[in-house]
């Protein structure tokens, strides 16, 4: 991402005697984090623009390494003074051997240019960024007398970071974030059914010209309404046709998070001892790429100030890497992959995914709908959650209809699947050629929430348990 | 709150000075620290040591609302921040309801936040204490490793201030272990986990965390996916307390409101099984989210919101009480200083039965033991009442528990859930949660599997 200004958060001189003092008791790694980050969301609900907020975090993380223990102390004190004390607490976590005196030469790293900001957030006016929550009101209400309820939010953000090492990396980046989302409730005669649609982007205020505000909206009270005449969802094994976009949810869950190094080098991921096996179906491509300009998931470097990179985790059914962060990639003595991140100045770093994704098949998606006899279609997935050691996984079901004879029949309410990931990524039969992005997500672990996007195109599992109620 | 921090709050206080003719000012200011460790084998793997600070102002003109927060005490940034939220203001449509809180008589009940053992307990003993509860899991079953073993501290100090009279502060401690559990059987691995949160380290029970961590992950061993059927479910006192937070959101004021909740319409209904009574009750001091104030500085209080199965009350911010023309009833809620106040409940409690677990599953023929839930976020709509989560746990036949399952859901409706319960454990659990758990029975509820 761009950067408009080459003054660093903090000088680098000072940079290099905090972490001449990291390392002061004998530590052989010392790193800073500084982050000053601004931010403004709006969130309208029930008609009123309820509030709009501004927000400032500012802050510095220093972490230190000595052997297999990592200190880690931070400060939302940027002075010298308040970083010597951060890295004194954080060499003192780490505390071992004599210590030394260490002089480091600190040298600029390649930032992955992932794209361009045309318009910096807070250069547009916030009158602008209420007005796109009233234009989505608007449309939203205007689709049926059915809805009863609408509540949308904007944010953006833009983060500057920088990063140096005792390695000598300093590196810095600045993030730009635009997000905007819109609930939906209908009401109808079997109560109240809910919509959802949601859009961010790693650029500025542009992004609203390009895609419309109404068009979200309307998705959104559409699903709503459909969904007020939706029937249980089955229950049992069937056949599940996973739409492209929000269906990528499914290989973040069944492969993403076991492909972490952290958990495969504590033998907490099934996946551990499986490189260059076939543990996906042929037909399954999957990769994470912190380079996909403008996704949601994309930075310029990581949180260690490694530059992003495009990984191939596995190629055609066989798993070829897992992801990397520094610690992990110290152990094994090889290369990082750009996965080192963490939610704040406030965390430490750990493997994390970026923009995790299927690569296209051959299949028309219609094809695949008429190939399938009797199963569910999803058309729109939420979150879900996986136990990396078992492999088993769930995933919500926001928007899904039933399949019958190779058409799409009846909606569906809402409900959980669930699978476990080998199997389910053996289980994928067909895969189709409308490759699409997401929406935005928020990955959760130990803890900590990043910013991440998937995505995959139209695909069909064999064979998967759908967790509703109807026989 | 139990004692005062004279210092944050005469920041709060400057604050609220400086509010102009007719401008309603909030000022929330905040300061903490926090303590992690993790053990890996028998080493620490990272010491965490960190504090933070902030200050959120809510600024209301004419209905009107803006907000505005800073992660810094800098005075330079405070006044940053109260004419970020004065900005704020001009682009909020008016809500004749907008408005802070207003002292309303009702008295605090005095409870203990502050541990003053937990705020000067050496670290080399929180490293050892974590260490022997790595060793006390591994001791137990030879098929069980340790992915990871924690412990974790914080304090927190806090003002609030307001220019409607408001003006509390407080300060509070507390600290807990966990341990994360694998065992192998061959290719398969399971997972489980135990805790143990106290006052101070004293309290601790670290052999009862780690019997929890290492049975949670052996008993799975060898589970199969069960089929597909209607069944009985009892839930574990861990999975009944997520299950009671479910409510939190259909019993809030501001959802019912804004007709976001299916009990909107139902007050003095009956919609649950007369066997079940649901309090909020903060004012607890067993519960651990257990507070004497709400999040805009009024007294925390109990609050009885389903009697015998009637629905009696929904729990109120100032905000929500004043659109539905009552009173707040101290559950505004509020994410430390970088948010602004909403409504919820604040410690879930369930009038408890009489029996045991053991003799709750004596009286089942056939049903299911639910250990563990997962997808509450992606398979539950508290608003539709749609309810569908991934589970594991043990088969129930003939009064015993039997062969381990996973792989499967559960799923019925939070409305039928209510109605369709059979019986109340009388085995309390205060867990680290907003909700206590015991044994919960459920009939009618859908299992898939195969």
């Amino acid at each position: 991402m761009s950067l408009r200004t080459d003054s660093p958060l903090v000088d680098p001189d000072v940079i290099a005697r905090v972490l001449a003092k990291g390392r002061s008791t004998g530590a052989e790694f010392s790193e800073i984090y500084v982050e000053d980050k601004r931010s403004t969301s709006a969130g309208l609900d029930d008609g009123k623009v309820e509030q709009v907020t501004s927000g400032r975090d500012r802050g510095a993380g220093i972490r230190v390494i000595a052997g297999d223990t990592t200190g880690f102390a931070h400060t939302s004190d940027l002075s010298e003074r308040g970083l010597l004390a951060a890295a004194e607490a954080a060499a003192a976590a780490a505390k071992q051997g004599d210590g030394g005196v260490h002089t480091i030469a600190l040298q600029p790293v390649f930032r992955h240019p992932v794209n361009t900001i045309v318009q910096f957030p807070d250069t547009v006016a916030k009158a602008r960024k209420v007005e796109l929550l009233q234009r989505a009101d608007a449309a939203a209400r205007g689709v049926h007398g059915a809805i009863v309820q609408v509540s949308a939010g904007y944010g953006d953000s833009i983060k500057q970071i920088l990063i140096a090492n005792s390695d000598g990396i300093f590196s810095a980046d600045e993030q730009v974030r635009t997000l905007m989302r819109v609930s939906v409730i209908a009401n109808g005669d079997a109560g109240m059914q809910t919509g959802y649609n949601s859009l961010g982007h790693t650029i500025g205020f542009e992004v609203f010209d390009e895609i419309d505000v109404e068009e979200l909206a309307i998705r959104a009270a559409q699903q709503a309404i459909t969904k007020l005449q939706a029937r249980p969802a089955p229950s049992g094994a069937m056949q599940v046709v996973i739409k492209q976009g929000s269906g990528g949810v499914l290989f973040h869950e069944a492969c993403g998070h076991g492909l972490e190094a952290d958990l495969v080098g504590k033998g907490s991921s099934v996946y551990r001892g499986k490189m260059g096996e076939l543990v996906a179906s042929p037909l399954v491509t999957v990769i994470d790429d912190g380079t996909m300009a403008g996704e949601w998931g994309a930075i310029g470097v990581d949180d260690e100030g490694h530059a992003s990179q495009k990984n191939t985790l596995i190629e055609n059914g066989i798993l070829t890497d897992y992801m990397w962060d520094y610690i992990r990639a110290r152990k094994e003595g090889r290369k990082q992959s750009g996965n080192g991140r963490r939610q704040s100045y406030a965390d430490l770093p750990m493997v994390r995914m970026t923009n995790t994704f299927v690569t296209n098949g051959s299949e028309n998606p219609d094809d695949i709908i008429r190939a399938t006899d009797h199963g569910v279609y999803v058309a729109k997935l939420g979150g879900g959650q996986v136990d990396t050691a078992s492999g088993d996984f769930v995933f919500g079901m926001v928007e899904a209809y039933l399949i019958e004879n190779g058409e799409i029949t009846e909606p569906l309410r809402e409900g959980n699947l669930i699978g476990n990931g080998p199997q389910v990524l053996k289980d994928i039969d067909l895969m189709g050629n409308d490759f699409a992005m997401g929406g935005p997500g928020t990955c959760g672990k130990d803890g900590q929430g990043v910013p991440v996007g998937d995505g995959c195109p139209t695909l069909r599992v064999k064979s998967m348990t759908i967790g509703g109620t109807a026989a | 709150m139990s004692a005062t921090v004279d210092d944050l709050q005469a920041i709060a206080d400057r604050v609220v000075a400086q509010a102009g003719a007719g401008e309603q000012i909030e000022a929330y200011v905040s300061r903490g620290g926090e303590t992690a460790i993790r053990i890996y084998e028998g080493e620490l793997e990272h010491f965490v040591s960190a504090q933070s600070e902030g200050v959120g102002i809510r600024v209301i003109k004419n209905g009107r609302t803006g907000f505005a927060y800073a992660g810094t005490l800098d005075p330079a940034a405070i006044a940053e921040v109260l004419a970020d939220a004065r900005d704020n203001v001009s682009f909020g449509t008016p809500d004749e309801f907008a408005g802070l809180a207003i002292p309303d008589g009702v008295a605090q009940i005095p409870q203990k936040f502050w541990d003053e053992e937990l705020a000067h307990y050496p670290t080399d003993k929180k490293i050892a204490l974590t260490k022997e509860l790595e060793k006390l899991t591994l001791g137990i079953d030879d098929r069980v490793r340790v992915d990871e073993a924690n412990y974790d501290d914080g304090w927190g100090e806090v003002a609030v201030a307001t220019t409607t009279g408001i003006r509390e502060s407080g300060r509070g401690n507390s600290c807990y272990v966990s341990v994360s559990t694998l065992a192998d059987d061959e290719e398969e691995t399971q997972t489980g986990f135990g805790f143990s949160v106290g006052d101070s380290p004293k309290d601790f029970n670290l052999r009862k965390a780690a019997r929890e961590a290492s049975e949670r992950a052996t008993r799975l061993l060898g589970a199969i996916k069960p089929p597909s059927k209607r069944t009985t479910v009892v839930l574990d006192p861990y999975v009944t307390s997520q299950f009671i937070s479910i409510l939190s959101s259909t019993l809030n004021g501001e959802n019912a409101a804004k007709g976001r909740s299916f009990f909107a319409e139902r007050m003095g209904d009956q919609v649950a099984d007369p066997r079940f009574t649901l309090v909020d009750d903060p004012t607890n001091p067993l519960a651990y989210t257990a507070t004497d104030i709400d999040g805009e500085g009024l007294a925390a209080r109990r609050n009885v919101l389903i009697e015998n199965g009637v629905l009696k009350k929904f729990v109120h911010s100032s905000y929500s009480a004043r659109r539905l023309g009552t009173v707040s009833t101290g559950n505004a809620t509020r994410g430390g200083f970088a948010g602004s106040p909403g409504v919820g409940c604040l410690a879930m409690q369930l009038v408890p039965g009489t029996h045991t677990q053991e003799e709750l599953i004596a009286s089942i023929d056939d049903g299911v033991l639910i250990q563990m839930v997962s997808g509450l976020h992606s398979g539950v709509n508290p608003i539709s009442g749609d309810f569908s989560t991934g589970a594991s746990g043990m088969l129930i036949s003939n009064g015993t528990v039997g062969a381990p399952v996973r792989e499967f859901t559960i799923a019925s409706t939070l409305q039928r859930m209510l109605l369709d319960i059979v019986a109340i454990g009388g085995d309390v659990d205060w867990l680290p949660s907003r909700a206590h758990g015991m044994s919960l029975v459920i009939r009618d509820v859908t299992m898939s599997g195969t």
